[in-house]
């Protein structure tokens, strides 16, 4: 390690040479003391250990999963409706539960990026310094508050005075619309954040640019900053999404448990997260199938949003502008 | 993220160029019916989180009391607590940050310090690490459930194990955290130490961990209210039980207060979601507290280069 850290940075140091550092190079190093070489290695095991984890994350689910489709075939999870593993006639169609998390993601978007936006392009364009200095703070506070809190407000509140007593609608105490919406106020803050990051990193010459051509401030807000940070606002919108797909706590307690294909968003519905949260209340032996489900389901939720997560990554670097 | 940076401080002395240019042009119908839509935008998440603090306030102070912290456990409402959820809390916590916090910090020291960015698994591992930053939570509690399974533990209740789950779950926050920290700290402050002699161990250990220790406490402190407000992958591990006594040990049985507050809410009885409520309001206050602080030192310790 020391060796090959000393090579390029240490080089330059040397006198006679005319070499400049890279900018961020160290141009000073020195001789490791008896024993430093030990904790540098452990360092370095505790950076592997992320990689361990991943690895671990792949095996731990992959055994089990592997155990569930010797027994079910792979098309039959993946395409078939009816997902009753704990009856008789047991059928392991996985799309009512992925079903229920789309409509549950649908919803929560539809209710975080045009606010969470919205809050984006007033804190970077339009809130004076004071003002933004304690906005900031309580949008943080939002995102500070545990899901399981969310989950108890959706079901306590928001079902029964927001969306019976309100707007009246014909939903129980659980439904998708209810845990959906919630859902959706929680993932403001991380939308509105990021996005705003990523406007605030637009350059001022722009917005001068464009107010010397005479636009007024919303016009150079949504035709230039907005196009500018386009793909911060892209990797903010997927975080959001990515988000959704995995929390648990507010659809276990406000979105209900009946497994079913979901055609309304008033209609309850167990998502994938719901599935595991219950089956894993249940004390399934290891090794049983119903054990080895919950790993299934939790290997396609886990490439789902790896999925998510690596599109985001393309988004980015595909509408990415250097400034 | 939220830090108000000098940075962000000059890019509002440069905003305010466009506050002062073109007053008429601000007022057309158009632009002022787009202000008050962000205005509405902000509106929205902010009447949620007044809501839902009235709300639960509401519901659940009549019942904040010292049965909450004395008693155990009880179908009956009136005579139940959540002594065990609060002492399994802590002790969870405690041991996530014990396993979490300095095998975080030595992985940032690591890759901010030693590492060689040009090698191919340097780049591995940061590449990884934010991936895994968006991995779902309860990923976390099967990745715990099943490497206890592989370990042959029947007792998947236990407080290491959930350590363990919530630990996997923020070291990467606490890696990235303490990896912005340590390049906050200026080079010429190794470059310094390095000059008089001592090593690259001495400087890191001397110079710039303790130059950079409130940011990683600032971003350690954050890790761990996550880390405290989290059921899910303790869900997993069975947190959801009934326990008539404390938790007292690493191998001992456990229960945490969000998973406390599942299980009431999960129950029809309104007494139990007052139950709800108040230990909602003590778990909140709690991480009120913990991230107050985080913020304090992180506003205490705002050093200009």
């Amino acid at each position: 390690m020391s060796s090959t850290s000393t090579t390029a940075a240490g080089r330059a140091a040397v006198p006679g040479r005319l070499a400049a550092p890279a900018p961020g190079t160290r141009i000073l190093r020195s001789g490791n003391r008896p024993g430093e070489a030990v904790v540098r290695v452990l360092l370095r095991l505790a950076a592997f250990l992320s990689v361990a984890i991943t690895v671990g994350i792949v095996l731990s689910l992959l055994g089990p999963a592997l155990d569930f489709f010797s027994e079910v075939s792979v098309v039959e999870f993946l395409t078939g409706t009816r997902w009753t593993p704990r009856f008789a006639d047991a059928s392991y169609g996985v799309l009512p539960l992925v079903t229920a998390t789309a409509w549950t993601t649908l919803i929560a978007i539809a209710v975080a990026v045009p606010f969470g936006l919205g809050s984006a392009i007033y804190l970077s364009e339009y809130a004076p310094d004071r003002v933004r200095r304690i906005l900031k703070p309580v949008l943080e506070l939002l995102a500070g508050v545990p899901t399981v809190v969310f989950g108890y407000f959706a079901l306590t509140w928001f079902a029964p005075t927001v969306l019976q007593r309100f707007l009246s609608l014909e939903v129980g105490p659980f439904s998708i619309l209810s845990a959906g919406a919630v859902m959706g106020v929680m993932i403001i803050p991380t939308v509105a954040s990021l996005s705003e990051d990523a406007m605030s990193a637009v350059p001022n010459a722009l917005r001068q640019g464009s107010a010397a051509l005479g636009a007024n401030r919303m016009q150079t807000s949504l035709r230039v900053v907005f196009p500018a940070a386009f793909s911060g606002i892209v990797a903010a919108i997927v975080l959001g999404i990515s988000r959704a797909v995995g929390e648990t706590m507010i659809v276990t307690i406000a979105g209900g448990q009946l497994v079913q294909m979901v055609s309304s968003p008033l209609q309850q519905g167990a998502t994938m997260t719901t599935f595991i949260a219950n089956a894993a209340l249940g004390d399934s032996r290891v090794g049983s199938l119903e054990y080895n489900t919950l790993f299934a389901v939790g290997l396609l939720l886990f490439f789902l949003t790896l999925i998510v997560n690596l599109v985001a990554i393309q988004l980015v670097r595909r509408f990415r502008q250097e400034y | 993220m939220a830090l108000y940076t000098p940075q962000a401080a000059a890019a509002d002395a440069r905003r305010t160029v466009l506050t002062t240019s073109g007053r008429s042009r601000e007022r057309t119908p158009r632009s002022l019916v787009f202000v008050v839509l962000l205005w509405f935008s902000l509106l929205v998440a902010f009447a949620t989180l007044v809501a839902l603090l009235v709300h639960t306030l509401v519901d659940g102070l009549p019942r904040l009391d010292g049965r909450l912290f004395s008693e155990y456990p009880s179908s009956r409402p009136e005579e139940a607590g959540a002594r065990p959820a609060v002492l399994g809390s802590l002790w969870v916590i405690g041991t996530t940050a014990v396993l979490a916090v300095p095998l975080g910090v030595a992985a940032a020291v690591h890759l901010e310090e030693f590492a060689d960015r040009d090698k191919w698994w340097n780049r591995l591992i940061e590449v990884n690490i934010s991936n895994l930053s968006a991995v779902p939570a309860i990923i976390y509690g099967m990745l715990a459930l099943g490497s206890l399974a592989l370990l042959g533990v029947t007792q998947k209740n236990i407080v290491v194990g959930g350590a363990v789950a919530l630990g996997m779950l923020i070291l990467p926050v606490i890696i990235i955290s303490t990896r912005e920290a340590l390049r906050a700290v200026p080079r010429e402050l190794r470059d310094g130490s390095l000059a008089v002699g001592a090593s690259d161990l001495q400087t890191t250990w001397r110079i710039t961990l303790p130059a950079a220790l409130p940011g990683i406490a600032t971003g350690t402190i954050l890790a761990l209210s996550r880390a405290l407000g989290e059921a899910a992958p303790l869900l997993l591990l069975g947190g959801l039980v009934f326990l008539s006594f404390d938790p007292n040990g690493l191998l001992s049985q456990f229960t945490t207060m969000p998973i406390q507050i599942f299980s009431w809410t999960s129950q029809p009885q309104a007494e139990f979601h007052t139950l709800a409520a108040a230990a909602s309001i003590l778990l909140m206050g709690i991480l009120l507290l913990m991230n107050g602080t985080a913020i304090y030192i992180r506003n205490r310790s705002q050093k200009r280069w």
